[in-house]
């Protein structure tokens, strides 16, 4: 009934949506998979990510952290899928491993601003006033530094640790989320369910977290994809310039730092594989998010 | 119009309040003693005691805050620790490095988004609007340090067609007299084409480099926007009194379609001040960005504070800059206020 309600509330901006027969989210889905195969696709990657995150530790052929020095700076062999670096450890296994360092930070953080923002922001929406100025007035500082050198700044401040990564990965994505939940519980503030679910006595708080929360939950999830990429880009970007993760922990970025001494000498598999698998997550983050937003909001396709 | 002009000169007095107090809270109110950051990695408890006297971190806040504030009004940033220069100093003398790379690798970046976005949208389901999708999606996915470091493998390694990633200039060259700080405009008005290019060979990867980042937003933003423009009634109009496709096109879409293109600039420029760090670690390029991060990795936090600062102002004031070129382009903006 909530989702009848809120395609209703925001029929004055919007033509009504012609559902498809089936009339199911499942139906909508396989009719947007079917337009835009590269959906599907991305879905696949994420899976085939997710799995590496898992049980990669696990699975790999090599312990990520033993060096062989008499393996060293090795080109791709079979024994070596990704090649050795400058300690003759295995770069394939120290990839698949690195995926649940980056995975989980992208996660954390992203869930972390979500908590943070997304409530701030449909506090905003909802309850006008004060609590709008407020929390507009954050976004609006935390928008008016280039958001990397934010990052950089508050890593500095805090402290050089991969939870501190995160902590800088959520506060410089907070505006994101805080406008985007304002946005939408501003639009339903005065919608008929609301109305009728105050009128049947329910407190404010209440009315917020059963009857705006979940309704704004699809165009946050969107967000989530699309920021996904973002915080893994952002996250690694800090630990290539030497924040955050030490070594000689796996994680994409400071591979990509460790491999940037020798691409020059021509030794390019140190730096290619992390650098490869990095792009691929954010790109699948990416098409994930894109593909997201048309099987939630088919309004805004592009 | 100056009236305008001034209030908008006002809005960013609050931000810029903002950012000031965010910097100082970045020191002074996190959880860590300052006195430790400032002392550096070889301190003392006796030199760390002294700092936080010096500093005047033993009185309250308000009255550190106060100081901060004081000090900034006389230009003063601190000094950083592992130079002993000051930073405002340094910076000044960094910016430029920093400004030219960025801006450069701006031109490079709207020559090729603004006419691939047009023939984009001109062509709308031909194969160049299927480069233009796939070059927007791909641009916001490469990671800007790897895109270097390719380019770095490509072109220097096995092409040999650019330089070692080593600076603005080779060691063999003296860099020009300095009157702008840019190497391409100093080295032209010294009449010193040699040095001009060889700047210029330096320069093209580290701009390529960035230039490839901020592409996609600007391709995807000019082409959705002449795409709203092409189908809209004035373009019909002009189409239907029979002006040729090209004025079509050129004089009635296209100046429109600029007009949401440079507000994405303001976006743009956050990306690229952002990935500028990361660059100029890439290609050794002696910016503000390399020098942040060799005092982040020093625990130097005085020029860390400095940079956030400047680039946070710097930003604020592009973002002016923007909004006041567009009152300047589109008429009703100004009028309308």
């Amino acid at each position: 009934m909530n989702d009848t309600a809120a395609i209703a509330s925001r029929a004055p901006t919007a033509t009504p949506v012609a559902r498809p027969a089936g009339n199911s989210i499942w139906g909508h889905a396989r009719h947007v998979m079917a337009e835009n195969p590269v959906t599907g696709i991305a879905f696949g990657l994420f899976v085939v990510i997710a799995l590496a995150a898992l049980v990669g530790p696990y699975v790999v052929p090599y312990d990520p952290l033993a060096s062989d020095v008499v393996a060293k700076l090795q080109a791709p062999t079979l024994a070596h899928w990704f090649g050795t670096d400058q300690l003759g450890r295995d770069i394939f296994s120290r990839v698949v491993v690195a995926t649940r360092l980056d995975f989980v930070i992208a996660v954390t953080s992203v869930a972390l601003v979500l908590a943070g923002g997304g409530l701030a922001g449909i506090a905003a929406g909802y309850f006008g006033g004060w609590t709008d100025r407020i929390v507009s007035r954050i976004a609006d500082t935390i928008m008016a530094f280039p958001l990397f050198v934010l990052a950089m700044g508050i890593v500095a401040a805090l402290g050089n640790t991969v939870t501190n990564i995160v902590i800088a990965t959520a506060i410089i994505n907070f505006p994101l989320y805080a406008r985007v939940a304002r946005a939408e519980a501003n639009v339903r503030r005065e919608a008929g369910f609301v109305q009728a679910a105050r009128l049947s006595g329910n407190g404010e708080f209440r009315i917020l977290l059963t009857q705006i929360l979940p309704n704004i939950m699809p165009i946050m999830m969107v967000q989530i994809s699309l920021t996904m990429g973002y915080a893994i880009l952002n996250a690694a970007g800090l630990s290539f310039i030497g924040l955050g993760v030490r070594p000689p922990t796996p994680e994409w970025g400071i591979m990509v730092a460790e491999g940037a001494a020798t691409i020059i000498s021509g030794e390019w598999w140190i730096a290619l594989f992390p650098g490869a698998a990095l792009m691929i997550a954010v790109f699948c983050f990416n098409l994930l998010g894109d593909g997201l937003r048309d099987l939630v909001d088919p309004q805004r396709r592009t | 119009m100056l009236a305008k002009i001034g209030r908008r000169l006002l809005t960013v007095v609050p931000t810029i309040i903002g950012v000031i107090i965010v910097t100082f809270m970045l020191t002074r109110v996190l959880p860590g003693d300052p006195a430790i950051y400032f002392a550096g990695p070889a301190a003392t408890p006796q030199s760390i005691a002294e700092i936080r006297k010096t500093l005047g971190l033993d009185r309250p806040l308000p009255v550190q805050f106060v100081h901060y504030v004081d000090d900034l009004a006389h230009g003063d940033l601190g000094n950083s620790l592992s130079t002993g220069q000051s930073v405002v100093t340094e910076i000044a003398s960094r910016l430029p490095a920093s400004a030219e790379l960025t801006l450069f690798a701006l031109v490079i970046s709207m020559a090729v988004a603004v006419p691939l976005g047009i023939l984009a949208a001109v062509r709308q389901g031909s194969w160049i609007d299927h480069i233009c999708r796939i070059v927007a999606t791909a641009g916001v996915s490469l990671p800007v340090f790897f895109t270097g470091l390719l380019l770095v493998y490509v072109f220097y390694f096995l092409l040999g067609w650019a330089p070692a990633p080593i600076g603005r200039l080779d060691v063999f060259y003296t860099p020009p007299t300095d009157y702008t700080g840019f190497y391409l405009i100093d080295g032209l008005l010294d009449l010193d084409v040699d040095t001009v290019w060889a700047a210029l060979k330096q320069l093209i990867l580290p701009a390529l480099t960035l230039g490839i980042f901020a592409l996609a937003p600007i391709a995807r933003m000019t082409r959705a926007s002449m795409l709203a423009l092409l189908t809209s009634d004035f373009v019909r109009t002009a189409r239907a009194s029979g002006l040729s496709n090209r004025t079509v096109i050129i004089t009635y879409a296209f100046r429109n379609a600029m007009l949401p293109v440079i507000t994405t600039l303001g976006m743009v420029f956050s990306f690229l001040l952002g990935a500028n760090v990361l660059v100029e670690k890439v290609f050794a390029w002696p910016g503000i960005g390399s020098y942040a991060v060799e005092a982040l990795i020093a625990s130097d936090f005085a020029p860390v504070q400095g940079f956030v600062l400047t680039m946070a102002i710097l930003y604020v004031v592009l973002n002016l800059a923007i909004d006041m070129l567009y009152g300047v382009i589109d008429p009703r903006v100004r009028l309308e206020g």
